[in-house]
């Protein structure tokens, strides 16, 4: 019997330091890259746990399957601000307590450190992006100077691309066709502002491929499939400045919105994970992470310490989606609205989609 | 006669029937046992899927689990009565008991699968619920006037028990209308019945590219001799064993503006350079690679049925005067039909489902249902999902039937 215990027990005891790794579902490419060198690593070498890294097109829909199936493989996941919401209302995220947090360097408490909203009841925010649009500077040496340029063919010929979907689609046809960014929300709330925004997406919808990876909008690029692209501005800073790529970034309308991490519930190891977070978002590694992409570190005391870019020479604050010349016609993407009109909204951009 | 085979006796004694029924049981069971793990297989793999499939397009709890006040007040109020004051007071309780257990947000998207914008109604409301006092019904609309919507009320009846048919409903292209009440949906917003429509009608003429492709090369490799026959073969089936995506993507590489065709046809001066045709990320891109994906499985069938037609039939006919169209027409043709009907049925069933080559090469008007269903999966609506994927396997299971009245399942020949 006491065999038996003692033969049980350090079976458990291996099953344990076998799952005391933490798996971290993101969204590949060069985002995880560099979530991999500012969180990973040093996580890695100041606890000696180990960090499995996973990619998906969007772990938000992967989160949910896991949860309701009852097996969760993943530890953290990084979701957009609308799911972070949703799935939170649907009981499907550990909450976390933003006082577990750490303070910044200079002992500000991480709920007066983090932007406005950045921190919720189960997500905590690493950083801001933004979706802008970029465009081939070899078809285009003067380039497109606003969002409205975007939606003229006559002015700048040429194909577009665009996520398929609704979101930041609509908010930039409407900032296209003059409306104010902070009216933008509220003309989309009703139909007439609907039918606006789609009827300015008809003017190029013909010439435009729809793209779903954010991997795909620099290939569709760099392949001159596409003149201009809406993208995610990180994965663009990446192939210009990264691969010297000929790109050029539009930020005039650009949609910036939180990416946040969450840990599912029956994650197989919630200490470890929430250790993760915690790691994670303090202030160094929110701006260890400006080295390796261009998006903006949540904490106000990252700022100052975002440095150059991983090449040595790059000056990373003009291409964060938050310095103050990109802001000058910028819209914070609203995930109240897109937690109510998700469903809607991309039902008729489907069904308009595949309309002729 | 039977009086003596009641009679007869084995030599321990017992009767002749009994023994014989005895071993026959025991024979079967083993028989049972021996299909027994393929049986448990099916039915954890393919039967149980499906059934919860089914179910999951009726139910959904997400309302009715968190409102179990107002469902009272729905059954003892039948549809069309007035929304008195009663159902406000139970609303509100529910509302406060959702706040209490965080399930406004869940109870929400239940109803705003039906009804857009009732998310945030029912966190806003969940959450000043407690403070809320009678009379509710002015309560609840002086906090947000959308509480008086019919539709609202219609879309919480229904939802206020676990089943219901309104994720059918949608996927007809069916809206809710101001009044409640079902109502064909606006033009622009009307899509599920068009893509299956135009899922059938590509899925056919793939099968029939399909046909037309493989019959001439499923005829060579069933009358070349067997060294260049096998040469020919491992042709058909390297693309068979290779990964669908790296052939989707090789599809995108050859056919995109840019590319490989294009690029020759530019060269040639066939195209000029800016007019380039476009042949991905449309209709075109999906019909061609889903051809080229699927065309094993029409060359296959094809092969092992005319495999079994002995030249000498077509030989034979030649001799009594057949022209050779008539020999095809009348001799050759008609003995390859099992594999034809094989092939074709494969093939269909096959597109019909498909999904991951659209999604990377059909652009916006090369989408099939199946990116639908995906879409709602991914959209978190496993319901609406599920109801699209029901009426998909119906349709199938109606296209089967007739295909069964009309050429017959048992002359179908796989191999």
């Amino acid at each position: 019997m006491k065999k038996l215990l003692v033969l049980s027990t350090a079976l458990t005891a291996v099953a344990f330091s076998a799952g005391a790794d933490v798996t971290v579902m993101s969204w590949g490419g060069d985002y995880t890259k560099s979530q991999v060198e500012a969180y990973h690593k040093p996580f890695t070498a100041a606890t000696g746990t180990a960090v499995i890294s996973v990619d998906s097109d969007n772990p938000a829909p992967a989160v949910k399957a896991m949860v309701e199936a009852g097996n969760v493989t993943i530890d953290v996941a990084d979701v957009e601000y609308a799911d972070a919401i949703r799935l939170c209302d649907d009981g499907m995220l550990e909450e976390i307590d933003p006082a577990v947090l750490p303070a910044a360097p200079d002992g500000t408490p991480a709920t007066d450190d983090f932007l406005p909203g950045a921190l919720t009841d189960c997500a905590v925010t690493t950083i801001v992006f933004s979706t802008i649009f970029a465009y081939d500077t070899t078809k285009f040496p003067e380039g497109p100077t606003t969002i409205a340029d975007f939606f003229d063919l006559e002015k700048f010929p040429g194909k577009r691309a665009m996520r398929k979907g609704a979101k930041a689609n609509m908010e930039m046809a409407l900032m296209a066709d003059g409306v104010p960014a902070a009216e933008v929300y509220a003309m989309l709330e009703t139909p007439e502002g609907q039918d606006r925004a789609f009827a300015m997406l008809d003017k190029i919808k013909k010439d435009t491929i729809w793209w779903e990876a954010g991997a795909q909008p620099p290939q569709l690029l760099a392949d001159g499939e596409v003149a201009m692209t809406t993208a995610y501005n990180g994965r663009i800073f990446a192939a210009a400045v990264g691969e010297g790529k000929p790109f050029g970034t539009v930020w005039d309308g650009q949609v910036y919105e939180y990416d946040l991490l969450v840990i599912p519930k029956g994650a197989p190891n919630p200490e470890g994970a929430l250790e993760f977070i915690k790691f994670a978002t303090s202030t160094q590694p929110l701006a260890d992470q400006a080295k390796w992409i261009s998006y903006g570190p949540a904490r106000m005391s990252s700022g100052p310490l975002v440095g150059l870019y991983q090449d040595g020479k790059t000056e990373m604050a003009p291409f964060m989606p938050t310095a103050e010349a990109n802001l000058t016609n910028a819209l914070a993407s609203s995930y109240e609205f897109w937690v109510d009109r998700d469903a809607e909204l991309n039902e008729r951009f489907n069904a308009w989609l595949v309309a002729n | 006669m039977t009086d003596t085979t009641s009679g007869l006796t084995t030599s321990d004694g017992r009767p002749l029937k009994a023994a014989l029924l005895a071993a026959q049981s025991k024979a079967r069971r083993r028989a049972f046992l021996l299909v027994a793990p393929l049986l448990l297989f099916v039915i954890l793999t393919f039967i149980l899927p499906i059934a919860y499939m089914l179910q999951r397009s009726f139910e959904n709890d997400g309302f009715s689990d968190s409102a179990p006040q107002l469902a009272a007040w729905f059954a003892e109020h039948p549809d069309g009565s007035e929304i008195t004051e009663g159902a406000y007071a139970a609303l509100v309780a529910d509302l406060a008991t959702m706040q209490a257990n965080k399930t406004p947000g869940q109870a929400g998207t239940r109803i705003n699968y039906t009804v857009p914008g009732t998310i945030s109604l029912f966190k806003a409301a969940a959450r000043k619920a407690e403070d809320l006092t009678p009379p509710y019904k002015e309560a609840l609309i002086a906090l947000d006037a959308d509480w008086a919507a019919p539709k609202l009320w219609a879309a919480m009846r229904s939802a206020s028990t676990s089943y219901s048919a309104d994720f059918y409903r949608v996927a007809i292209d069916q809206k809710r209308g101001e009044a409640g009440d079902w109502a064909r949906g606006a033009e622009r917003e009307r899509i599920y019945i068009y893509l299956f429509v135009k899922t059938f009608i590509l899925s056919a003429i793939i099968t029939l590219s399909c046909l037309l492709l493989a019959f001439p090369i499923a005829h060579l490799l069933a009358t070349l001799p067997m060294a260049k026959s096998s040469l020919l073969m491992i042709l058909v089936l390297l693309p068979f064993w290779t990964s669908l995506l790296v052939r989707t993507t090789s599809w995108i590489v050859l056919l995109q503006q840019q590319g490989v065709v294009n690029n020759i046809l530019v060269a040639l001066g066939l195209i000029g350079d800016d007019g380039r045709l476009v042949m991905i990320n449309n209709q075109t891109g999906t019909i061609v690679a889903m051809t080229h994906v699927l065309l094993p499985f029409m060359v296959l069938p094809l092969y092992s049925v005319m495999k079994t037609i002995p030249p000498s039939y077509a030989r034979a006919a030649r001799s009594l005067g057949a022209t050779s169209w008539t020999t095809f027409r009348r001799v050759y043709l008609p003995q390859t039909l099992p594999g034809i009907a094989a092939g074709s049925l494969l093939v269909f069933i096959l597109a019909v489902g498909y999904y991951i080559t659209p999604a990377l090469v059909g652009g916006a008007d090369g989408q099939l249902i199946s990116n639908m269903i995906s879409f709602h999966m991914n959209k978190s609506n496993w319901s609406l999902a599920a109801a699209l994927a029901a009426i998909l396997l119906v349709a199938i299971l109606i296209l089967y039937w007739l295909y069964d009245r009309l050429v017959g399942i048992d002359r179908l020949k796989f191999g």
